[in-house]
């Protein structure tokens, strides 16, 4: 039955891609979306009898590379962690598959978006069921594959074409650490199997390495290269840029790859790792570090775009950098707990701006949406459950999981602590702002678009409010239903040796006073951006005119885009122009080969001289040789 | 003494030439008999080989299918047979002979008997080299190679193809002449020239130096190592489809096959103490000659210098010294051959119809052409070294080989798959997406039965050995076990003498 749950979707993406011309669009839209509900099924089924049957099943399924000590397999590795991503993965996969029959209903590439989108799907599965690094590696690289072709799939858009890349080499830059990672772990284990790995990582735990002019333990090493891959996949600050241009894509896309699945894949990666990362406090403060600012960033970020999908984006980047620094707190679990919740809510949020989106005839500027919450009733009323949901509101599913990681940075005493949680407190604000920004610009206020009529404005079929309808029960009640599993007292049978802690976890009550915070300020927001971005924007215009630099900064988002394009873009380019003007035709051939040529045409030019057909010429150098011959043999 | 299998799988080519010889009259019949004639040679060689493969023993270290003939008496034997290591190189020449031959016959206008011949000579040439068990025989083939490519370079290639042929054969000569060189006196030291036999004696230390170098300058140049490598771009831009493809596929891995059969074998000392050297250029190659292939407009021109980085993975690989560095490098050269060959397909494919390889005059391809760019995609995937491709394994087994030797080489040398990535994408995007850039994309026609019967192989290939590398790692396994073995055993013996 693994074997059906992984290669379901494998098996519809074939068919899909190679026969879908053949088949037509329904067929292939039915067997892409059956194979992936089918997958769903047998998920909740080993979501059951793993995690709450305290199973673990590993199969082999054949033998992939064995290079001497280097032996590694095609395999499915179900323990509870992976049976959680599994549900995650494939119910929010199916969801977008059944959206996308009607998102897509104008596109004449049907069969090549269901194709794609059931390999994504396929590779995400290979990532998270692998038991050894390198399958892990498989899936990491081949969903950053299937996202490359999502991306890209409007190929008459340059900008998406731009985006595509863009998201594929950044991520290569990730993998690259990764790969690092992956190397060091072989070279002195001798193994990359997560169980064997697991197993010996504590003897290396005195081990120091000197690399790069750096000196640190060797755990210290595995676990920043490792934690680079997962910041590229996971859109980390430095490593983010990719994702907001990825927006490019179909917005399906962007709910299944960008926000649900893919892009926690590094959250997955750190907590597998969890064994590893647990013997190294640098590398785990590195995490919180990383992971709370690019929380915060994101979020400021998020305040001023006007782009209703780049605002979710950046909400995306906000909500894994919690995700993170909850890892990094050493709360491993309560991380998956947020990026199991967020996962619905998320998702419910891009597939809502999609039918939006799909509302106004593919608009997605806020500037051109507002005073339709009459006219799509059903999205708006979907739209605020996500983001109640996102924001924390009390009882939803973001509070349980958000709140628990502010706990959790609470109750930790450091200085770096203390920085994750004001972070993340102060966070929590802006992201009520920011969803209700959203709200509001895109469903109150004045209708403000030229291009189309307010009539036009419709809502969606059935077959995209559906999966709407899925999500928001998710959106609601997963955070209710599944919290005592994940992070209540018993979390550790819950989790089954899946996760690894170094020290008992315990997560004490903290004072009343506390708890109220964080939901006091969610709240708060909600009239404060009603009062800014319906009532008087007036107000706000002229905090604008006021603080232009920092308006300007935020908007162009930090002006990393630019900054990359200076230090590697453009001098990768120029230094490839260098290499190839300067150093392969002017110095290599110059004096190489070409230059040789010239040379020898040059001293056979001048021989060519001595041939002139004169008699004394030739008597002439004969008597000159002569003389030079007699004087040597005399003299010697 | 057996069946000579391995003679006959060299020298049938060179019957089929005698057939195509033979054969005169209307040209458009003559060109259909050359072609059957040198399609069913090579196809009977190919099948030879896979036979050859199926009773190839990969439990033992030795030479199988050994022949020996006296052949200049007392100085020379003919002598020939396989191990672990080149048996793949034969099967891969084996398999991409036909497919040449097919691409000619749709491409090449005139003349084309004549290319046949010179295809059908050069993959004699081209075994020879890998099967040789004899220093002279070897070098035989492996200079004789040049002829038939320079024909193909010179002959039917483009507007400066004089230049790029010339450049081809006066760069590769010059490297050889150092081996030829360094072979008479690796004759005069040990008094024969039999492969066998030099492997198991101990060149003296003081000469290993010398003599490795002697053997690097010709591979250097071959494989094309930087700062040698000018000669490849334009002898691929210059070439017609099917000598690119063999160029690559094949005669470039020559080289590295030469690295780790002679340089390793006969100079462990040398290859020890010149392994920084190697790896020195190899991570320039690899960083410089992608940074450069970022910046091409020609498409041939970035696809050949991304072989160049491609081999520099090779090269580093065997210089690791262990198993999974020159495993990877042997896996890496196999899958090159398939993958590099499949993308000068890919780009002849585009050239017959527009006949041009500026990447600025495509764009949008993929509205006329949707099934030959998935198929091009792939290629470009498996170029980039995406897990699940053939490309993959290699570059994996390298660079994690790499890294146990020397971790910085690997850091360095990793750094090419970003670049790799940026170049093929780039590639991929201006030539394949966007909206039609002009009439003459337009009018493109879809990919026709000959070229697919000549890709798709290559496509099967390609995701086979990435999901199930194993059918190449076992076979060489064995024999690289052996050649590491071997290698470590004569270090510490040399080692131990000097310090005597």
């Amino acid at each position: 039955m693994a074997y059906l749950l992984i290669f379901l979707p494998l098996v519809a993406s074939f068919v899909a891609g190679f026969f879908g011309r053949s088949l037509g669009d329904k067929k292939s839209q039915l067997i892409t979306c059956s194979a992936v509900t089918i997958s769903a099924l047998i998920s909740i089924y080993y979501f059951f009898d793993v995690a709450l049957g305290k199973q673990i099943y590993n199969y082999k399924i054949i033998n992939w590379i064995s290079s001497d000590k280097l032996i590694l397999n095609w395999s499915i590795y179900i323990d509870t962690l992976t049976s959680v991503m599994l549900v995650v993965v494939t119910s929010v996969s199916a969801l977008v598959h059944i959206y996308s029959i009607g998102y897509m209903s104008h596109d004449p590439d049907k069969p090549r978006f269901m194709s794609y989108l059931s390999l994504f799907t396929f590779m995400m599965l290979m990532l998270v069921t692998s038991d050894n690094f390198l399958q892990l590696f498989f899936g990491w690289e081949g969903v950053g594959l299937a996202s490359y072709l999502l991306i890209g799939f409007w190929f008459k858009k340059p900008s998406a074409n731009a985006a595509a890349i863009k998201a594929f080499v950044v991520n290569r830059v990730g993998d690259f650490g990764l790969a690092i990672g992956i190397f060091l772990l072989f070279k002195y284990l001798g193994t990359l199997n997560f169980s064997e790995v697991f197993q010996q990582i504590s003897s290396l735990q005195n081990e120091k390495l000197s690399m790069l002019g750096m000196e640190g333990s060797l755990i210290t090493f595995i676990c920043v290269f490792l934690f680079i891959g997962a910041m590229g996949k996971s859109a980390q600050i430095v490593l983010h840029t990719w994702l907001p241009d990825a927006m490019e894509g179909p917005t399906p896309v962007s709910a299944l790859i960008h926000a649900a699945t893919m892009v926690t894949a590094g959250v997955f990666l750190v907590v597998r790792c969890s064994p590893i990362f647990e013997y190294s406090q640098f590398a785990l403060n590195l995490i919180v570090f990383i992971g709370a600012t690019t929380a915060f960033f994101a979020a400021t970020i998020g305040l001023v775009q006007n782009d209703i999908k780049r605002v979710i984006a950046y909400s995306t980047c906000s909500q894994l950098g919690y995700m993170f620094f909850a890892a990094g707190l050493g709360a491993y679990h309560i991380a998956i707990f947020h990026l199991f919740t967020h996962a619905f809510f998320k998702a419910l949020l891009f597939l809502g701006a999609g039918s939006v989106i799909h509302a106004f005839h593919e608009e997605q500027d806020m500037r051109n949406m507002g005073g339709v919450w009459k006219k799509i009733p059903y999205t708006y009323a979907l739209m605020i459950i996500g983001t109640l949901a996102l924001t924390g509101f009390p009882f939803l599913a973001g509070f349980y999981s958000k709140d628990a990681i502010i706990e959790v940075a609470f109750q930790s005493k450091s200085i770096l602590a203390n920085y994750a949680l004001f972070i993340g407190i102060f966070t929590a604000f802006m992201t009520s702002l920011y969803s209700w920004r959203l709200i509001f610009k895109t469903f109150h206020g004045n209708f403000r678009n030229k291009n189309i009529d307010l009539s036009k404005v419709h809502e969606s079929p059935f077959v995209m409010l559906l999966p709407l309808v899925g999500l928001s029960i998710g959106a609601i009640f997963s955070g209710f239903v599944f919290k005592d599993y994940f992070i209540g007292s018993y979390f550790m049978e819950f989790w089954n040796n899946s996760i690894f802690f170094i020290k008992q976890f315990t997560l004490n009550h903290p004072p009343l006073w506390f708890l109220l915070i964080t939901p006091t300020l969610v709240l708060a927001a909600i009239p404060i951006a009603y009062y800014l971005f319906v009532k008087n924007e007036n107000f706000l215009k002229q905090f604008i005119d006021t603080n232009k630099p920092l308006y300007n900064f935020l908007l162009n988002k930090w002006y990393f885009d630019e900054l990359y394009d200076f230090i590697f873009v453009n001098p990768a380019k120029k230094i490839g122009k260098f290499f190839w003007n300067i150093g392969d035709i002017l110095i290599i051939d110059g004096f190489g080969p070409n230059g040789f040529a010239k040379i020898v045409k040059l001293v056979s030019d001048r021989a060519v001289q001595f041939q002139s057909g004169f008699l004394y010429h030739y008597a002439f150098v004969i008597l000159i040789g002569l003389s030079i011959l007699l004087t040597y043999i005399i003299i010697f | 003494m057996n069946f000579p299998i391995l003679s006959i799988i060299i020298f049938l080519p060179l019957v089929g030439v005698l057939f195509i010889l033979l054969n005169s009259g209307d040209e458009i019949k003559v060109k259909k008999t050359s072609f059957r004639v040198s399609l069913l040679t090579s196809l009977l060689v190919f099948i030879m080989s896979l036979f050859l493969w199926l009773q190839f023993d990969n439990t033992t270290k030795d030479f199988q299918f050994v022949e020996n003939k006296k052949w200049i008496v007392d100085f020379i034997n003919y002598r020939v047979g396989v191990d672990g290591i080149s048996i793949l190189f034969v099967v891969l020449t084996a398999f991409i002979t036909p497919i040449c031959i097919v691409a000619t016959y749709n491409s090449v206008t005139n003349r084309t008997k004549d290319f046949f011949i010179a295809l059908l000579v050069m993959e004699t040439m081209m075994l020879g080299v890998f099967c040789s068990l004899d220093l002279f025989i070897f070098y035989l083939f492996f200079e004789a190679g040049l002829i038939p490519m320079f024909l193909i370079v010179g002959i039917w290639g483009g507007i400066r193809r004089v230049y790029a042929a010339f450049k081809f054969f006066l760069y590769t000569l010059f490297g050889s002449v150092f081996m030829l060189v360094a072979i008479i006196f690796i004759y005069l030291e040990t008094g024969t020239t039999d492969i066998q036999t030099i492997l198991s004696f101990n060149i003296d230390q003081k000469y290993q130096y010398w003599l490795w170098l002697g053997f690097f300058a010709s591979f250097a140049v071959k494989t094309p190592m930087w700062p040698v490598h000018t000669w490849l771009p334009d002898a691929h831009v210059e070439a017609p489809t099917s000598g690119s493809v063999i160029l690559a596929a094949i005669l470039l891995k020559m080289a590295g096959y030469g690295f780790i059969r002679f340089s390793l074998g006969f100079f462990p000392i040398a290859s020890a103490y010149f392994a920084p050297l190697i790896f020195a250029l190899s991570i320039v190659a690899v960083i410089y000659t992608s940074l450069v292939a970022l910046m091409q407009k020609d498409m041939k021109k970035l696809i050949a210098y991304s072989s160049v980085a491609h081999m520099g993975f090779v090269t580093i690989g065997i210089f690791a010294f262990n198993s999974q560095g020159i495993e990877g490098s042997i896996f890496q050269m196999i899958s090159h051959g398939i993958v590099s060959a499949a993308l000068f397909l890919c780009v002849g494919v585009v050239y017959d119809r527009m006949h041009t390889r500026e990447i600025s005059e495509y764009g949008g391809v993929v509205n006329t052409m949707p099934r030959y760019s998935v198929i091009f995609l792939v290629f470009i995937l498996a170029g980039l070294g995406l897990p699940g491709t053939s490309g993959f394994v290699g570059e994996f087994l390298v660079l994690i080989g790499a890294f146990k030797a020397n971790y910085l080489v690997a850091f360095f040398a990793a750094t090419g798959v970003v670049l790799s990535a940026c170049y093929s994408l780039w590639l991929y995007r201006r030539v394949i997406f966007g909206a039609v850039a002009n009439d003459n994309v337009k009018l493109l026609k879809e990919i026709n039965k000959t070229e697919l019967a000549t890709l798709l192989p290559l496509v099967f290939l390609t995701i086979l050995l990435g999901v199930f590398p194993n059918i190449i790692l076992d076979t060489i396994s064995v024999s690289v076990e052996n050649v590491i073995s071997v290698y470590n055993e004569k270090l510490l013996i040399l080692k131990q003498a000097s310090i005597k």
